[in-house]
Parts: structure tokens; C-alpha cells; sequence
């Protein structure tokens, strides 16, 4: 398998334009489970009641607001090493979803820390660290649409990327290295996980739904993105004459 | 069935305005994703045809 010609623009392009379907039928499927299984099979809590539900959205959210930022920067490193220009499209395909979740997951927060903590926002760490996630996000965005040169607005926005994703980490181990009212994980790739299994599955189910959601979005602002820079080239002309 | 009413089931136990708020929301973040995308892609395709059009041949 050639790498080179799936990262050339012309390949990618159809072939993106065929896997979208999937996965989009693949997010609403797995949706349509994850949320039956969040509202219909899961138990209630025996603590929390029926509030604790929102950690079906809120969790996946989280995951998701720090995985896309991970790809985003490995996307960007790559095309900083190697000039690939579909690598710099990835990353910036990717962040409105990962803003869309970051945003998610701080909303969710907040809707299960009123009734749970008695506060909509506080000031922790995981809950601050993950603020400037979003406005990393925010920020890489912003920086795209201000530099009017797509290559130059392309290193400028890995650079960014590469220096945020120090604060994956920090969010993650955030609730082990300060004393937060975040409660620690309940699932770890290292020990069983401390929750009920029909739960843990319904958390995954929804994070799987979302994996599958992001990566169609992003396959589809992908397109958009590689179709506008090529405009000069005889296939992206020759694309044009079909439907969008 | 778990939920002995379609009351007790949209009350959510008293947590009726969190979760539905919480799951609302993100219902709306999706489809307001999907929704813009679909007219960013028809706009790139409309302003890449009107280029192509206004080209000499």
C-alpha cells in the first residue's frame, strides 16, 4: 500500500466522498442503541437518581474534546514534517467538531454540577483546563480565518495545535495531581472499572456513535476544503460538472 | 419497561431540566453542525462554479 497516493487530494476526494454514507449510517445506528440503552435499559442511580443520565453525553463529549485535539495535533506535526497538504486540511476539518464537543462537555458539566454540586461552575482544575481547551479550539479557528494565505495560516495553526496539546495531559490527570471536586475516573484502562456494566456500555456505545459522527463531519468539511484549494487542477474542474 | 409513565419518564426523577437540557443541547450542537457544513459545501460549490463560469475559455 502506497501511503503517498491516499495522501494526494485527487484520490482522497472520491474515496471520502464514498465513506461518508457509512459512517454516517454507522453514527445514527450506534446513536439509536447508545441513547435506548441510556434511557430504557440502564438502571437508575442509586446515589445520583435519574440525574446521573447526563454522563451518557458528558463523557463521550469530554473523550471525544481531547481525542480530536490529540489527532488534530498529529495531523498537524505530520504535515509540518513532510508538507502534506491534506494533513493541515485533517486538523482543520476536525477542530469545529472537537469546539462543538469541548462545548458539550462544559454544558453538561455544568447541568449535572447544579443539581449534583450546587453550582453551575467552579473554578477546578479539570473544569478550567478543559475552558481552555475550548478556547484553544476557538483560538486555532480564529487564527485560520485571520491569515488570508492558506499555507501560511496552515503552519501557523500546527504550530498552535502542537503547543496546546500539552494540555491534554493536564486535563486528563488533572483530578490525580490537585485536590478537585471533579470526581476521579471510573474507567481506566488499568483496573475494572467501578461502575455497572450496562452503564460502562452505554458510555461507550454513545463514544463510538460520536467517533463515527466526527470523523463523517470532518470527512465532509474535508472535501469542501481540498475542492476549494484545487480549483485550478483539471479533476476538481471535472468534479464540479456532477451535483455537490 | 422501566418508566411506569410518560410523565415519570420526561421528568427524569425530579432531574427533568438537567437532563433534558443536557441532551437537548447537544441534539442542538449536532444539528446545527450538520446543518452548517451543508451550506458551506453548497456555497464552495456554488462560488467554485460561478469561477469556473467567468473563466475565458
Amino acid at each position: 500500500m502506497n501511503l503517498y497516493y491516499y495522501a494526494s487530494p485527487s484520490t482522497f476526494y472520491p474515496l471520502a466522498g464514498k465513506l461518508i454514507p457509512w459512517f454516517a449510517a454507522l453514527a445514527l445506528i450506534l446513536a439509536t442503541v447508545g441513547l435506548y440503552i441510556s434511557f430504557f435499559v440502564a438502571p437508575t442511580d442509586f446515589q445520583q437518581g435519574e440525574g446521573y443520565r447526563i454522563i451518557f453525553i458528558h463523557v463521550p463529549a469530554a473523550w471525544m474534546s481531547m481525542f480530536i485535539y490529540i489527532v488534530m495535533a498529529f495531523w498537524s506535526a505530520i504535515g509540518l514534517a513532510w508538507n502534506t497538504r491534506l494533513s493541515f486540511i485533517m486538523a482543520r476539518a476536525l477542530a469545529p467538531t472537537g469546539a462543538m464537543f469541548t462545548f458539550v462537555a462544559l454544558w453538561t458539566g455544568a447541568f449535572w454540577g447544579k443539581p449534583m454540586w450546587g453550582a453551575w461552575w467552579v473554578w477546578d482544575a479539570r473544569l478550567t483546563s478543559e475552558l481552555i481547551l475550548f478556547f484553544l479550539y476557538v483560538g486555532y479557528m480564529a487564527l485560520q480565518a485571520a491569515i488570508d494565505d492558506p499555507r501560511r495560516a496552515d503552519r501557523a495553526g500546527a504550530l498552535l495545535n502542537l503547543v496546546g496539546v500539552i494540555n491534554v495531559p493536564i486535563i486528563y490527570f488533572s483530578v490525580k495531581w490537585w485536590n478537585t471536586l471533579h470526581q476521579g475516573s471510573s474507567v481506566s484502562l488499568t483496573r475494572a472499572p467501578s461502575m455497572a456494566h450496562i452503564m460502562l456500555w452505554g458510555m461507550l456505545i454513545m463514544a463510538l456513535a460520536a467517533w463515527m459522527y466526527t470523523i463523517a463531519v470532518a470527512l465532509v468539511r474535508a472535501r469542501s476544503l481540498v475542492l476549494e484549494r484545487e480549483r485550478q487542477t483539471e479533476w476538481a474542474r471535472a468534479q464540479l460538472e456532477g451535483q455537490p | 419497561m422501566m418508566w411506569e409513565s410518560w410523565e415519570a419518564f420526561w421528568a427524569m426523577g425530579g432531574y427533568g431540566l438537567y437532563v433534558w437540557g443536557s441532551f437537548g443541547m447537544t441534539l442542538l450542537c449536532v444539528v446545527g453542525e450538520v446543518w452548517l457544513l451543508r451550506r458551506h459545501r453548497l456555497q464552495v460549490w456554488q462560488r467554485l462554479k460561478r469561477m469556473k463560469a467567468w473563466e475565458p475559455q
